[in-house]
């Protein structure tokens, strides 16, 4: 299956959901009137699109309706697929990938979002290019946290550096890093605890980790990478705000879209942050990883 | 601030609207607006909302708020009522079986906190004469069997699993068998995290409960969920038919009106709330503290219990003693406030509390860090510049006595005597206010918050 089709079909539910909501509006309406533009704001919340954002979008329509851009019902949908491709892709930019030596991910983000799961496709991802990978088991906390990274890493046929359950993460990072350098290996990707961007000690040690790959390699992280769960409510924006703080990210991966929560909360925290999304995860296989294409996002979210 | 607090906004409509003299229906609709957009921030869904609105509107009509001196404060307390009255009264029990073992099975989406509430549960059960026995029944998710191992071994708790390949209905079969023969009392089973939607493993789920007949059914779920929140619920009750929530991430800043939407859809009760990664961090649920905490109206009772826990116990005791008697000196002084000082900022602490907004702005510039106030840190000079009989009795702190203090702490002579007048009011205060019997203390204050008074 291709690409797109993947993509269709793991966003069927929130396609069809969206778009016979949409049909009904356009059946149910003759002319757009407030109760009109009532509704499409519920689908908008109810995407988890959040108050604020969705606010936003009902402006940019309501302006359309001014500018004559949209002149019935019908239009609706075409005109906030535009808007919120727009959105998505503004300012995109492409995988960072080192100049010289290892390029590095780290991966970061709250408890059972999908970080692990996300590396291990992601390995097997960079494996299929013919690229060299070593994994970092960062996450000394959470019990058979290694053990689930090195099964992970077996798949893939990745090397997983780890130290035993309670180290210092941001020792098992450094020597991740001198093994990636020493192996002359492509591409190192750390795995992290989850944690909750609330708790301060926890959000330090995040930045001992960073701090530790930076000495080591300037460059690097070439990206940092946080792993938001598409159930997520609007929470995700705190956690993003936060996150940053400790470790600059670089973008996101947006996981668990296979279930019916709609993610629209990244629409929110490209637009009030500036972060892109880079991936989505559709599944808990080792290929359920697709890169995240603003366009066909959009286009998928209201496509037939 | 990006989100003002809903009391504020309301605030703020109702001061708007006074301006033009009568209000209207149509200004409580500006009020319901509010409202709305409050509970649509916090994550309720919004088909919830929709008829909690039309319930609050009702209700807030017939109480005829727009008649009342402070409609806000009318409205937000119907809103408050309501919104803890759907939340349900207070269950964190378990069904615990006439013959045992009583069987747990705990359910939900991948990650939201279905092992380690496994063995928060066990913590709480052993803690309480239990016998429990956990079953390992995730054979999907990379090392799952490993990690409650490894929680089992922490807890001192035994876990059941089988060989890799089993399948999970006959682990939970075989399970039940093991705990007779090893007088387990408890069973919970961990099962592997799934989408609503899979119907493969729903079905999965239904053969387990069919085959070993759980006496509690509890649906796991993460309390930073959005939307989504009523379909997974919805599906998993029409499926399994839940007996309680647990609601999880709880320690974070999430608004949690995922609780809110679950709630409405299943009807279960929410028995307990996950506040940590450690194993004993499993709480009761309440209600209203849930209410305040979806409303944002800050959570006054979270601030008596961090008041609490900060609080040493003994000192405490040791100054309700001393207040009883009078005999409150500048050493107890000192003493509650460093106390206060672990309590941290200010502005922290102005937070937790209702309707704080406004006063937060009115102080402007006043230095929020209690651990690094400079007001505190000269009260806190003075004191340590006296010498002890000073302390115990301040009244023999006479003029040459003020000078060495003031040298002594780098301070002037005003600043004792600004102090020892101020610390001669509080004494005065403090005696009328743990009143003639001495013994009750604060009307209306739980224990330890009762010697709770900030010296400024
Ligand atoms: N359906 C679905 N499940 C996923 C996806 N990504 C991850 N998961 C599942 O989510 C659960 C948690 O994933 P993990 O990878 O362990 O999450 P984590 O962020 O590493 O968790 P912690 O390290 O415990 O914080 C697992 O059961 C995964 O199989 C996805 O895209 N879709
Ligand atoms: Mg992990």
């Amino acid at each position: 299956m291709g690409f797109f089709n993947k993509l269709k079909s793991s966003l069927t539910k929130t396609r069809k959901s969206f778009t016979e909501k949409i049909e009904q509006l356009v059946i149910g309406y003759a002319d757009i009137n407030e109760e009109c533009l009532d509704e499409l704001e519920e689908i908008l919340i109810s995407a988890d699109v959040g108050v604020h954002t969705t606010m936003k979008l009902m402006d940019d329509v309501r302006a359309g309706i001014k500018k004559k851009e949209i002149n019935s019902p019908q239009d609706l949908q075409p005109f906030l697929i535009k808007r919120i491709g727009e959105i998505l892709s503004t300012g995109e930019d492409k995988a960072c990938i080192a100049q010289t030596g290892p390029t590095v991910l780290l991966v970061i983000g709250v408890n059972g979002v999908g970080k692990t799961t996300t590396i291990g496709k992601l390995a097997k991802y960079y494996k299929n290019k013919n690229k060299s990978v070593i994994l970092a088991a960062a996450d000394t906390f959470r019990a058979a946290a290694i053990d689930q990274l090195q099964i992970w890493g077996n798949r893939a046929n990745a090397d997983v550096i780890a130290h035993t359950e309670g180290a210092d993460p941001a020792a098992v990072v450094f020597d991740a890093l001198k093994a990636a350098i020493s192996r002359k290996a492509d591409i190192l990707i750390i795995d992290t605890a989850g944690r909750l961007h609330t708790k301060a000690n926890l959000m330090d040690e995040l930045n001992k980790i960073y701090r530790v790959i930076k000495r080591e390699i300037p460059d690097a992280p070439h990206e940092t990478l946080l792993i938001l769960d598409a159930t997520t409510g609007q929470n995700a924006i705190h956690q993003a705000e936060l996150f940053t703080k400790a470790a600059p990210i670089s973008g996101v991966i947006l996981t668990k879209l296979d279930g019916t929560a709609k993610g629209g909360v990244v629409i929110g925290i490209k637009e009030q942050l500036a972060m892109p999304v880079k991936w989505i995860g559709v599944g808990e296989g080792e290929d359920d990883l697709q890169p995240f294409d603003a366009e066909d996002f959009a286009t998928a979210l209201f496509e037939k | 601030m990006i989100f003002e607090s809903l009391a504020e906004k309301l605030q703020n409509t109702f001061k708007k609207l006074r301006g033009h003299g009568r209000l209207s229906a149509e200004d409580v609709n500006a009020a319901m607006r509010d409202i709305r957009m409050a509970l649509l921030e916090a994550d309720v869904n919004f088909k919830v909302v929709k008829s909690f609105v039309a319930k609050i509107k009702e209700r807030a009509i017939g109480a005829n708020i727009l008649e009342s001196l402070t409609p806000a404060q009318a409205v937000i307390k119907i809103v408050n009522e309501e919104l803890t009255e759907l939340m349900g009264g207070t269950v964190s029990r378990i069904n615990i079986a006439a013959n045992p073992p009583t069987i747990i099975m705990m359910v939900g989406l991948q990650g939201a906190g279905k092992t380690t509430s496994v063995g928060k549960l066990g913590t709480m059960l052993k803690k309480q004469g239990k016998h429990p026995l956990f079953v390992a029944a995730d054979v999907y998710r990379p090392a799952a069997v490993k990690q409650l191992q490894v929680i089992g071994k922490q807890l001192d708790i035994p876990v059941f699993s089988m060989a890799e390949g089993s399948n999970p209905v006959t682990i939970a079969e075989k399970s039940l068998e093991h705990a007779h023969s090893h007088a387990n009392d408890v069973v919970i089973i961990d099962t592997a995290g799934r989408l609503h939607i899979n119907e493969e493993l729903m079905q999965e789920l239904k053969f387990i409960k069919d085959n070993v007949h759980p006496h509690e059914i509890l649906l796991v779920v993460d309390a930073m969920t959005g939307q989504d929140a009523v379909n997974v619920a919805e599906s998993f009750n029409a499926d399994l038919g839940l007996d309680g929530v647990v609601l999880t991430k709880m320690d974070g800043d999430a608004r949690g009106g995922a609780a809110l939407s679950v709630k409405a859809v299943t009807g279960c009760p929410i028995k307990f709330v996950g506040t940590g990664e450690k194993l004993d961090a499993l709480e009761p649920f309440y209600p209203d503290r849930m209410a305040s905490r979806i409303l944002d109206m800050g959570d006054v009772l979270s601030l008596i219990e961090k008041a609490q826990e900060t609080f040493d116990a003994d000192e405490a005791k040791k100054m309700e003693k001393a207040l009883r008697k009078n005999q409150f000196t500048l050493d107890d002084f000192l003493n509650q406030m460093q106390q206060v000082k672990k309590l941290g900022s200010l502005d922290k602490i102005l937070g937790m509390l209702p309707g704080m907004g406004g006063l937060k702005k009115k102080l402007g510039d006043v230095d929020m860090d209690l651990k690094n106030n400079k007001e505190l840190a000269h009260i806190e000079a003075i004191i340590k510049a006296m010498t002890p009989a000073e302390r115990s009795n301040t009244n023999i702190i006479n003029g040459s006595r003020r000078k060495r203090i003031a040298a002594g702490s780098g301070t002037r002579v005003q600043d004792i005597n600004k102090l020892l007048k101020q610390f001669a009011e509080m004494k005065k205060m403090m005696k009328k206010m743990t009143g003639a019997k001495g013994k009750k203390g604060l009307k209306g204050f739980p224990k330890g918050m009762q010697n709770m008074k900030f010296p400024f």
